[in-house]
């Protein structure tokens, strides 16, 4: 047996013993430790999968869960999804220590927190591991609901709320359009699960829905992965409590759409649609990220533009390794495979450098009360451990060498260099645009790192505008740091052990053509002489620090930008707009008066029903079967009709209710006519009652006003009234005439036998329905409390007054 | 508000409660093979109780039958929904039912079915909403 399935569930059960435990602890106890062990044991647990992954087995569960509708939760395990779960537990586990240091258990509601925590983990971990598209659809909104939640963590911010609340709106949006593209690809391909469909791909690139499925599909990953232009929420989202920041907005939850990404090149790649959206956004968001960092003054927002454009750079090399699949297996087409290992492996990069590099600032936050760079410098002495740190993490990222990032930012340059030779997609024609903004973004890359180091660390240290005194977090803060840092400076030295476990099986789970031949074992190396990449990262690093020097002189410029251009701005005017044009659409019709409600009601009642008999041909009266009309019947139905009328005409309420009340007993006479007893029984209980109410209601209703014989005759109503009685009456003798099955009630004849009961009427009730009947008690239930609630809300409502 | 003479009511009141209580048990047990059941038992029952609230007024009501009819819906609801598990103990369907014959020692040859278990919850969840409802649109002064 498998434990996979209960394993991603268990952050889930946890989160439900966590309120327990702080009630029970706190605050002698930090919830933080009872939590710590969840991502720890999944780490260890998921390190175990490594040998039998990397040597290419996968592991694939299913569980039925709604079989009859194809919807399993099955779970499946490749290399793609194991470094990705790798990332999640083990980030998670530093994350979860970190944060303990980070959040006081005296002031903070620490139950809330570490329950939106482990959701998100679960919901992650769900949605990696996920084989089942609608599955995998629910634990990707489940991420941006745990997401809104953790961002709104402050909820007495201001900012934080609307943080919280933008990132929701966009990302839920692409999950929507997400959900849509899914929909289309089962319907091509007839499955929901992502294994299957990639069995079936060959016959559905010239579908119409291909192109649109696509699409949709890609809205979702990068409204998720921050990608340009959707990037506007991850800078708000960063009002998030900072150990938040390191795990949800850089390290696991925006890389869900690099994922998706990932998880979808062997169903879309190898079309030039694919190649340009993924690679072009990505292209265009990681000059956008790289050039925006470098004017931000608030430390994590730099951070946050930073992840944009990282994200950006993950979501351009898988652009350009889909052209893999166009080629096909051959020598030509390893060079661009090699963009899909780089592209995995600078995930793997960032996650530790960037992962480190939010946690110092965290602490730099956390010690001195703000992380403002033009009230921070001159922290190097007072902070060691913090700057070395840092260094660590922004040389990775400006791409330096002896640290991961330059392995990965090398192989980005030759990818882009392999990108600007490619002959097809009319690559010929704009191909040398990707080495020329990779460069660029390189260079604004370079001189934001900079920024980060030396505005922090170096310069006059001003201890009058900082709120608290600055000095060393403790060490239980400072390890989760620094164990990302050494992993930064382990993977430079050790890249092909990397490679090997982790790297080459994700890279066959992308590229399948490539897993069934050789893969792509390509040796990662720090040194390959004298080539273009290297001469363009001494370009990126010349022209940084010369640009870094002369920082003041042009920042300027971004000054120039108006503000009615930026992203932001875009997303505010267009938010106000949605919202006053809705609110003015729905004045319209919500009057908030009853006798529109039932105008709308019964109108649309008359269109659907009235008009689906119509189109249908469905009416069709056959009166062969009928039995004759007894003397009884036409009585009774005379007096149902006469006092349908009296209540119509009557000027007094009693009068009419007493009406309503013959009308019912009337119905239940014709019940026991028609040998009916149970139907008779109830009609006339249910009469009883309902009079008793309509009595009670009385009180409640105003005069009827005096001139109410010369009240105004309105043609459309009386058109409703008339189309309504009209299509009810067609309906009913439309159903007799219109027998499309058997009659089941032969089945019912053998109650006594089946259920035991000689009554008919109630063995269906209790037995064979017995599925109506409970949910039909559970809306009388909801019902009854409903009325109980409104009322009694609008009775305290009204001592407050 | 000057006090109704309604002595006549009291005292007819009184009797029919104690008849209509009656026969809606009745109504309700008759409904394995009769007609009747949870949902007509528990109208019956209802309806008895609103003569009570009609007649009499309601704190005096309240004050004899100190039941939260809330409390008797989401019961109602749960005795439903928990015969239905039931029976997945038995591994059978969820909401199967089953009867048998006892030889009871009063009653001699008996049928017992779980479908009665059901029923009582269909009867408790119709009282209890119908009473609920009844309650607070009258207390809504």
């Amino acid at each position: 047996m498998n434990w996979l399935p209960i394993m991603i569930l268990i952050p889930f059960l946890f989160a439900l013993f966590v309120p327990l435990i702080y009630k029970r602890l706190a605050p002698r106890f930090h919830t933080g430790w009872f939590v710590f062990f969840v991502p720890l044991t999944l780490f260890i647990y998921l390190l175990r999968f490594i040998p039998a992954i990397s040597k290419g087995e996968t592991v694939h569960i299913t569980l039925p869960w709604i079989p009859s509708v194809g919807i399993n939760y099955s779970t499946y395990l490749d290399g793609l999804g194991l470094i990705f779960g790798l990332l999640i537990t083990g980030v998670g586990t530093l994350v979860i220590l970190y944060s303990i240091y980070y959040m006081s258990k005296h002031r903070e509601a620490l139950h809330n927190f570490y329950v939106y925590l482990l959701l998100f983990m679960g919901a992650m971990l769900g949605l990696v591991f996920s084989d089942n598209i609608l599955v995998l659809y629910v634990f990707w909104e489940l991420t941006s609901i745990s997401s809104f939640l953790l961002i709104a963590y402050w909820s007495q911010r201001k900012k934080s709320r609307q943080g919280a609340l933008k990132s929701m709106l966009i990302t839920i949006f692409g999950g929507l359009a997400m959900l849509a593209g899914f929909i289309m690809l089962s319907m091509m391909t007839n499955t929901y699960s992502i294994r299957e469909m990639l069995t079936a791909i060959d016959g559905i690139t010239t579908n119409l829905l291909f192109l649109p499925a696509m699409i949709l599909i890609l809205l979702g990953a990068f409204t998720k992965s921050a990608q340009f232009p959707f990037s506007t929420w991850l800078p708000d989202a960063m009002e998030a409590p900072t150990p938040i920041s390191a795990y949800l907005h850089s390290a696991t939850m925006v890389k869900a759409g690099i994922y998706l990404v990932a998880r979808f090149t062997p169903v879309f790649g190898g079309s030039s649609e694919w190649f340009w959206m993924v690679s072009g956004v990505g292209t265009i968001t990681l000059l956008y990220g790289s050039v925006n960092a470098v004017k931000q003054t608030d430390l994590k927002a730099l951070l946050a533009y930073s992840t944009i454009s990282q994200l950006g750079l993950i979501m351009s090399l898988l652009g350009l390794g889909s052209a893999a699949m166009y080629f096909g297996y051959g020598d030509e087409s390893t060079m661009y495979a090699v963009a899909v290992l780089a592209a995995v492996f600078h995930l793997l990069n960032h996650s530790t450098f960037k992962g480190s590099l939010f946690m110092v600032v965290g602490i730099i936050d956390h010690e001195t009360g703000t992380r403002d760079i033009r009230k921070l410098g001159g922290l190097m002495n007072l902070m060691p451990i913090s700057f070395t740190i840092t260094i660590i993490g922004s040389f990775s990222m400006a791409g330096l060498p002896p640290f991961n990032g330059f392995l990965s930012k090398e192989m980005f340059f030759t990818a882009v260099l392999q990108a600007a030779n490619l002959n097809v997609f009319n690559m010929e024609t704009y191909g040398m645009l990707f080495p020329v903004i990779a460069w660029v973004a390189s260079v604004f890359t370079f001189i934001y790192c900079m920024i980060l180091v030396f505005k922090t660390f170096t310069g006059k240290y001003q201890p009058k505008r900082l709120e608290k005194e600055a000095h060393e977090a403790p060490i239980g803060m400072l390890i989760p740091p620094i164990i990302l840092a050494s992993l930064v400076i382990a993977i430079f030295f050790f890249p092909n052990v990397v490679s090997k476990y982790l790297l080459f099986p994700a890279v066959d789970a992308i590229l399948p053509a490539f897993a069934q031949n050789e893969g792509v074992h390509v040796k990662i190396s720090a040194w390959h002489g004298w080539n273009t990449e290297l001469f363009m990262t001494i370009g990126v690093v010349v022209l940084g620090v010369f640009m870094f020097r002369l920082l003041k002189k042009w920042i300027r410029i971004y000054g120039v930008i108006p503000q009615a251009l930026t992203l932001d701005h875009l997303y505010n005017q267009g938010l106000e707009k949605i919202e006053s044009i809705s609110y003015r659409l729905t004045n319209r019709y919500m009057t908030d008066s009853i006798r529109d409600y039932l105008v709308y009601i019964f109108t649309f009642m008359v269109l659907l029903v009235g008009g689906a008999i119509w189109l249908l041909n469905g009416i069709s009266f056959d009166s062969s079967n009928d039995a004759p009309i007894s003397m009884y019947e036409a009585g009774l139905v005379a007096g149902i009709i006469i006092a349908a009328c009296t209540v119509l005409f009557s000027k007094s309420r009693i009068t009419s209710l007493i009406a309503v009340g013959s009308l019912g007993y009337l119905v239940s006479m014709l019940f026991v006519i028609f040998r009916a007893p149970d139907l008779a029984l109830t009609q006339l209980v249910v009469e009883t009652v309902t009079t008793a109410l309509f009595l009670l209601c009385f009180y409640h209703l105003p005069e009827l006003s005096k001139n109410i014989g010369r009240m105004r005759f309105k043609a459309t109503n009386l058109i409703i009234s008339i189309g309504v009685g009209m299509v009810v009456t067609i309906l009913a003798l439309s159903a007799n005439g219109n027998r499309l099955f058997d009659p089941i009630s032969s089945y019912f004849e053998d109650s006594y036998e089946l259920a035991g009961a000689r009554n008919i009427v109630n063995a269906i009730l209790v037995d064979f329905r017995g599925f109506d009947t409970m949910l039909e008690i559970s809306v009388l239930c909801i019902a009854g409390l409903g009325v109980y609630t409104l009322i009694k809300l609008r009775l305290t409502g009204r001592d407050k007054e | 508000m000057k006090k109704p003479n309604d002595v006549i009511l009291h005292s007819v009141t009184k009797v029919a409660v104690v008849i209509i209580l009656t026969f809606s048990i009745d109504l309700f047990f008759a409904g394995h093979h009769d007609p009747g059941g949870g949902f007509i038992g528990g109208l019956g029952f209802a309806s008895a109780l609103t003569l009570l609230f009609l007649s009499f007024n309601i704190e005096w009501v309240r004050e004899n039958i100190p039941i939260d009819f809330k409390v008797v819906t989401a019961s109602g609801v749960l005795i439903a929904v928990l015969t239905g598990l039931g029976s997945l103990i038995f591994d059978a369907p969820f909401l199967s039912q089953t009867f048998d014959y006892f030889n009871l020692p009063i009653f001699g040859k008996t049928e017992l079915a779980t479908a009665v278990i059901f029923d009582f919850g269909v009867a408790l969840a119709v009282i209890g909403t119908a009473v609920t409802i009844i309650l607070s649109i009258a207390e809504d002064r």
